[in-house]
């Protein structure tokens, strides 16, 4: 793993400056730190969302490598018709250089309408990587809940009110459910934890096969905290347990960074006003029930990681 | 070297898609589509084909990768009918939009609901205004042609526009008739090579697809759009002309069947054409001036052919395959009339709605429409301008 100063100087910028994100977005960090992740060329697609819409306002693109919006649902089918169309085309030699595919889309796009097409092209098995990058909601469109929207998190469609204290479902596994697939490499990462990350793209990428690799991904708008706080946010997600950085390559679970001590979720949930109802007296209990699946995940995931170790 | 060889339409259809061998296919099965999807993947596993073949799980995943690879310089193609040209539908528009030569044979099939898997015209009736283009095949000899011919239509360079071709479900898709295959040699010289300006995988230039489009630029995109529709009302007739020279079949926009001496007429696309000819050489018998009118492209609406061709009729009867619920007949119908609306010697318009979810049309029915035609004319005003020919 070189130092970043060694990777920006390697890698050539790939979503160059000039974007439309918010300043303090995860989502571009996310993409550059996952972009840095192979020295080939590479074709990126993303879904419809805040990515898109941000980085290509026609006749303007931030994208200095091909890229390619077809709609929301699809960034999974798109890539693969892209994929597809190198195999053959290299086949007949018609292209001889090596290019690496990587399809991009957020929580929306990824866990809810995009989740078909995602099965489908890993069940295929596409040399390709996708990577979420995973804000919680559906922000896009001003923030909505989405299947990876956090218990008690208010957002525009499961907000917190008289009688209700934001989202009553728990976030949908979906690293899991990748995983499910037995593809040759599934990671989860942020931003914060950047060689980490990095690490992990580079082996996406590396991988023969389909890759892919799940991003929590801050979003100030959606999240309520000041910008400046995004990898500090990401940080706590780490740190409190809330977003284990784990990877199942070949099959074989493990954490890739273990905090010394897991902090209280308090601390995580605390600087977001997405969850400040949950600090009323009311709601406490919420938060102990939000402890409590976190340390349930984290027995489950050390438990995957011990039993898929026996397999070989 | 040419063979006649018995086949399906969906058989004539695979065939083509064999001869052409497209860079990518990536498709979904559907009733009465499926033999489509499967002779070709048999082509494939056989090494027949180098095409690299897409199982999607959805039709909507089939034209997304399309969409994908054609972007990618591929000669790409699909298939499908009625619910799954549905699931596509978003990514219809958006193929045509990104100009994408995209050539989809579609095997007509009632649209859901009731669910039904028969013949009628509701899917690509639809998708009149998607921005594909669209051409109707009476037999399984056009079906095999017409696709053949497409991939020159799409990849126009003054075109540039998906295709969608169409063929009657299990009326034609599942019937075997006769056809005359020309030789794979001929087939790839007539297609020729295929290279796309502007390639995803042409890292050395990239290029951004499908930005967002806002107020200031997306209707620009939407004229240029018509306008590539009407260009390809030039540029076709050149590939009609090479396509003869080819193989020798003569091809127009319109098909007609004893209608230069005409006074009355009917106009119907696709495989009841073929029962309307029947009819037309019993009456003709009688001494009566019959004839037919069959677009063979919807889009572009040959308007100019379509007009010359009924205007000094008397009186003419549109039957449509498809219900628009407008209260103001089916799509055919309300197109052709409208056409006919600045000539000034026209003739009178009736419109019948036929054959949904795959109800026999026969003989009977068509020659009480001639029967009909006579009495308009004979009172010189269209009584019921929209009627339902075989419902119960």
């Amino acid at each position: 793993m070189a130092n970043i100063k060694d990777l920006s100087e390697k890698i050539p910028e790939r979503l160059g400056p000039g974007h439309r994100l918010c300043a303090g977005c995860g989502a571009s960090i996310a993409v550059r730190q996952v972009l840095m992740g192979t020295e080939d060329p590479v074709v990126a697609v993303s879904a419809t969302g805040c990515l898109e819409v941000a980085t290509t306002i026609f006749p303007f693109t931030a994208w200095k490598i091909p890229f390619m919006h077809n709609a929301f649902e699809n960034s999974a089918s798109t890539i693969s018709g892209i994929e597809t169309a190198y195999r053959a085309l290299k086949k007949q030699g018609k292209i001889k250089k090596e290019i690496k595919f990587i399809a991009f889309g957020g929580d929306g796009g990824t866990y809810d309408i995009g989740l078909q097409a995602l099965s489908g092209a890993l069940e295929r098995g596409h040399n390709f990587v996708y990577c979420c990058y995973d804000n919680e909601a559906y922000m896009n469109t001003s923030i909505q809940r989405s299947s990876a929207t956090p218990f008690g998190a208010a957002t525009t469609t499961s907000p917190a009110g008289k009688v209700a204290a934001g989202k009553v479902q728990f976030r949908k596994d979906l690293t899991a459910i990748v995983a499910a697939h037995k593809i040759p490499y599934v990671a989860q990462g942020t931003i914060s934890h950047w060689n980490d990350l990095v690490t992990k793209s580079q082996k996406a990428f590396a991988a023969q096969g389909p890759a892919f690799l799940n991003v929590l991904s801050m979003c100030h708008r959606g999240w309520r905290y000041p910008q400046e706080n995004t990898v500090e946010i990401a940080k706590l997600a780490v740190e409190t347990g809330f977003w284990p950085l784990i990877e199942v390559e070949n099959g074989t679970w493990r954490f890739t960074h273990k905090p010394k001590e897991r902090k209280p979720i308090e601390e995580f949930l605390k600087p977001q006003g997405r969850f400040a109802h949950l600090f009323k007296e009311e709601n406490k209990h919420l938060i102990a029930e939000i402890q409590k699946e976190i340390d349930n995940n984290w027995t489950r995931l050390e438990h995957f990681c011990e039993a898929s170790c026996k397999i070989t | 070297m040419r063979k006649v060889v018995a086949m399906t339409g969906d058989q004539a259809a695979a065939e083509a898609m064999r001869q052409i061998e497209p860079d990518v296919v990536a498709a979904y099965p559907i009733t009465p589509q499926t033999e489509i999807v499967m002779g070709f993947a048999q082509f494939v596993a056989d090494g027949r084909v180098q095409t690299e073949m897409i199982p999607v799980e959805s039709e909507h995943s089939a034209m997304s990768a399309c969409v994908g690879a054609a972007a990618s310089g591929a000669r790409t193609m699909t298939a499908t009918s009625a619910n799954g040209l549905a699931l596509m539908w978003e990514i219809v528009y958006i193929a045509a939009s990104t100009r994408l030569p995209i050539v989809m044979p579609v095997v007509n099939r009632a649209l859901s609901g009731p669910i039904n898997i028969h013949c009628d015209h509701s899917d690509t009736m639809g998708a009149r205004d998607s921005g594909w283009l669209q051409i109707y095949c009476e037999n399984n000899q056009e079906v095999y042609e017409n696709v053949i011919m497409a991939i020159r239509i799409a990849e126009h360079k003054d075109i540039r526009l998906p295709v969608m071709v169409c063929q009657d479900g299990f009326i034609t898709s599942h019937a075997v008739e006769g056809i005359k295959l020309y030789d794979d040699k001929q087939v790839k010289e007539f297609i020729g090579a295929y290279q796309l300006e502007h390639s995803l995988l042409d890292i050395d230039k990239p290029v951004t697809y499908g930005p967002l489009d806002l107020q200031d630029f997306y209707f620009e995109h939407k004229r240029q759009q018509a306008e590539a529709i009407k260009n390809s009302l030039k540029a076709i007739p050149e590939i009609f002309a090479e396509f003869k020279k080819y193989f020798g079949s003569a091809y127009d926009f319109i098909d007609t069947y004893k209608l230069d001496d005409a006074e009355l007429a009917i106009v119907a696309l696709s495989s009841t054409a073929g029962t309307t000819k029947v009819v037309i050489d019993e009456l003709r018998a009688q001494g009566k001036n019959v004839g037919l009118l069959r677009p063979r492209f919807f889009r572009p609406f040959p308007k100019e052919k379509i007009v010359r061709a009924l205007s000094g009729l008397k009186a003419v009867a549109i039957l449509d395959r498809s219900e628009a619920f407008s209260g103001q007949g089916g799509a055919l119908f309300a197109e052709i009339r409208s056409a006919l609306l600045d000539e000034p010697k026209r003739p009178l318009t009736v419109n019948y709605i036929y054959g949904l979810g795959g109800r026999d049309i026969d003989l009977q029915q068509i020659k009480s429409v001639y029967a009909d035609l006579e009495k308009i004319v004979k009172a010189k005003k269209v009584k019921d301008l929209i009627n339902y020919l075989g419902v119960r």
